[in-house]
């Protein structure tokens, strides 16, 4: 844990203490077996609004706390670890940051109480095919009067059935970094069309289809065909956040990984007596020390607008990609039989780990884009 | 005034002592080497360590009594802070061989005042040298099998053994050895440690040559060598404790990734890799294979910087040894073991190199270093030691009791 400051350290305990007592993974499984269709519980998203956490990245001016984003980091690793469902990380992280980045103060004062208050969940909608490729942006967005006209289909929008509002990358003009636009469209405007996607971790997706949607031009975002560096931006804090809670997932797997070892007995010992056992235990435990780095120092980067901040959001989707895949293995084979059973958690973040890698960048996606940081 | 502007003016005051002090012939001698330092510098060379040795900086942590300048490790961090910035270096930590690293801290521990007298400030002025006696022919990983004995002579002990990966015990003027003193308690519990001088009849030494080529170790022989009881550090047969901690401050002088050629500027990594291999139309590395390779290398990297920043940091500045030395100690190792593999590939049939013109003196260095870099996992408790390390006594797991 980074060298916290005392409100930061009070906000963890609080997590800490409500995620483990209010929504532990048995929630989960309560929220899955009962087939709801938002994919989350209305009241765990209400006691996360009314505890303040969906104004942490958010100016008190706007109605939020404005503690940053390592604070909100500390809060999505807490709620990594027992996979609490909820619209937090897609609309308070990611939709508040959209609004922050690119929004004038119109938007902002429009916008943002909402977020904070729940009544607006806005998500953003970049994906369009089964690869992350935000250069790729082809959503036509067709200059139609003083406003435009938006034609085409999102792909695996996060939280999508259940957001009021999405941020939408469109293609205003030229290719690559070169003329998209990003704009804010209502999930009710005429033409838009939505429908879930079911996938294996249980929580909310959809695919997102425009069909000639008239927006005008008070909802773009930013500067029309310049939304390309505020979009990378945004995807940058999305990834950031998603790295804190892959690092609660992976965290939490690796806790009840060394519980078993020094719980379950076979041949006379408990296996963590094993030395092939304890071995990979300390593997794992080095690499979780070293992505809990990671994670810090690209939530730092983003709290400081240091310049290095898009290779540190790389290297931490990256660096917490790798352990939380291993360690998600692990825990399923360190567990044996009992971790291939339904009635057993193991299955849980063993799903979510596989969600979360490919969201906003999959590893081999973060690991070219360092490179071609670093010039190579 | 709040400890950052403290701090502020204390980085002010150690620029304009080292601006003042620092003889400008010596600005980039590598590492700050002795021995590289040519007759022309000679002269400013020793009195840039005496200069340093005056102001007891070259133990700055150490009380000011003992050679040291009783300073905080937040004010040791500015000094070589500012110290890298204008070329400077602190040649005395090497000098002392064992003595500023590791002797050093575990004598101010459990030495007496008596031997904290005799010993710091030759070590902190680095005038003299320290050699650790601690390995044996059969005692390399499983240290507590030594056979070295040290018998009661009256005012002294009486040693007989061999040691071996003696560092520098050729041009050390004391040795700190780890004895055996009880032969019939179980293993870890009748071992003591000695402090000696190496001049004397009773002790010997002999180079090791290794796969890379001269080596600063040695084989020691002890025949009759003589140590003072005065210079038992610790309570006798309880020396295994006082190793552990010198160990200890081992592994933490070893946290470091750097690779053994270091510190001279270099050329990127990445710049070295597109020199030799090319790059594609849209400037990425030509060998796709190599190319993620470097990233993954360059991540390791990084991620392990930031682990040893994030450390200090929630340690504030404490003395203590950290808990993560053991898991630093992997990942450093890891690092610069893959960095002189990797970069030999990347030079290809020039990263092949043994001697002569053919080769550049930087393809020249990697062979050195990649064959160096083998020890890395071996010494100061190989990879494997290290994982018994963490699972044990950090992740609590138990020892294993099977039989057969």
């Amino acid at each position: 844990m980074a060298a916290l400051t005392e409100e930061q350290s009070m906000i963890r305990d609080q997590a800490k203490s409500w995620v483990t007592e209010q929504s532990p993974v048995q929630k989960f499984r309560e929220m899955r077996d009962s087939g709801i269709e938002s994919k989350y519980t209305p009241d765990t998203w209400q006691a996360m609004i009314e505890m303040g956490w969906t104004g942490i990245v958010v100016p008190e001016q706007y109605g939020g706390s404005g503690l940053g984003y390592l604070t909100f980091g500390v809060v999505l690793e807490e709620v990594g670890r027992q996979l609490t469902a909820s619209p937090l990380f897609a609309s308070a992280l990611v939709g508040a940051s959209a609004v922050l980045l690119g929004g004038n103060e119109e938007q902002k004062q429009e916008i943002l109480p909402k977020i904070v208050d729940g009544s607006v969940i806005l998500t953003l909608a970049v994906d369009e095919g089964p690869r992350h490729s935000p250069l790729k942006t082809a959503l036509a967005a067709e200059k139609s009067g003083s406003g435009f006209k938006l034609t085409g289909n999102k792909t695996f929008v996060h939280e999508g059935m259940t957001a009021t509002d999405y941020v939408v990358a469109a293609r205003t003009s030229g290719e690559g970094a070169e003329g998209i636009t990003l704009f804010i469209v209502s999930a009710s405007a005429d033409g838009v069309s939505r429908e879930a996607v079911t996938t294996f971790d249980s929580r909310g997706y959809a695919n997102v289809h425009f069909d000639g949607v008239t927006v005008n031009e008070n909802q773009v975002l930013g500067t029309v065909d310049q939304g390309y560096p505020i979009l990378e931006s945004i995807l940058d804090r999305a990834r950031a956040g998603l790295g804190a809670e892959m690092l609660g997932t992976a965290a939490q797997a690796f806790d009840m990984t060394l519980d078993y070892l020094k719980t379950r007995v076979q041949f006379g010992q408990v296996i963590g007596s094993f030395q092939a056992l304890g071995h990979r235990a300390a593997g794992l435990f080095g690499q979780m020390e070293l992505s809990r780095s990671c994670v810090e120092a690209a939530l730092q980067a983003i709290d400081d607008d240091a310049d290095d901040l898009p290779k540190r959001c790389s290297l931490s989707k990256a660096k917490v990609g790798d352990f939380l895949h291993e360690m998600s293995n692990q825990l399923i084979q360190i567990h044996g039989g009992i971790g291939m059973t339904d009635e057993f958690d193991a299955g849980f973040y063993l799903k979510r780990a596989r969600l979360l890698e490919p969201s906003f960048g999959n590893r081999a996606f973060h690991r070219d884009r360092y490179a071609r940081l670093l010039g190579f | 005034m709040s400890q950052q502007a403290a701090l502020e003016e204390f980085r002010v005051s150690t620029k304009a002592w080292l601006e003042e002090n620092f003889p400008q012939t010596l600005v980039g001698s590598a590492m700050g080497l002795e021995g590289e330092a040519d007759d022309s510098t000679k002269a400013d060379f020793e009195l840039w360590r005496q200069r340093l040795a005056d102001k007891g900086w070259g133990a700055p942590t150490w009380p000011a009594e003992f050679g040291g300048a009783g300073i905080g490790h937040p004010e040791a961090k500015i000094i070589s802070q500012e110290m890298g910035k204008m070329g400077a270096f602190n040649p005395i930590p090497l000098m002392a061989g064992m003595g500023v690293t590791m002797v050093g801290p575990t004598l101010l521990e459990y030495g007496t005042d008596e031997q904290k007298t005799k010993h710091l400030r030759g070590m902190a002025s680095g005038e003299i040298r320290w050699c650790l006696g601690l390995s044996e022919p059969g005692a390399g990983s499983d240290l507590a099998s030594l056979i070295t004995k040290a018998e009661d002579d009256g005012d002294t002990y009486k040693l007989n053994g061999q040691k071996t990966w003696t560092s520098g015990a050729d041009i050390s003027q004391w040795c700190g050895a780890l004895v055996r003193t009880d032969s019939n308690a179980k293993k870890r519990d009748g071992i003591s440690f000695v402090m000696l001088p190496m001049a004397q009849d009773g002790v010997s030494t002999k180079p090791i040559r290794l796969i890379s080529g001269a080596s600063p170790f040695c084989d020691t022989f002890f025949d009759d060598a003589r140590a003072e009881k005065s210079d038992l550090l610790g309570p006798l047969n309880e020396g295994w404790s006082v190793v552990k901690r010198l160990l200890q401050h081992e592994r933490q002088s070893q946290t470091q990734a750097r690779g053994p050629g270091g510190g001279t500027k270099k050329p990127s990594f990445q710049q070295i890799a597109k020199d030799y291999v090319g790059v594609d139309d849209s400037g990425a590395l030509a060998d796709g294979d190599l190319r993620v390779r470097l990233i993954n290398h360059l991540m390791d990297s990084e991620a392990h910087g930031l682990t040893v920043n994030r450390i200090t940091a929630e340690a504030r500045g404490k003395v203590e040894v950290s808990a993560a030395a053991s898991i630093l100690k992997n990942s450093a190792t890891k690092i610069a073991q893959g960095k002189a593999e990797l970069t030999m590939e990347l030079m290809g049939s020039q990263g092949v190199g043994w001697e002569g013109d053919n080769y550049t003196k930087e393809e020249l260095d990697n062979v050195k270093d990649w064959l160096w870099g083998k020890a890395i996992s071996i010494y100061g408790g190989s990879f494997e030691v290290q994982n018994n390390i963490i699972s044990k006594n950090i992740l609590g797991l138990p020892e294993n009791t099977q039989k057969g």
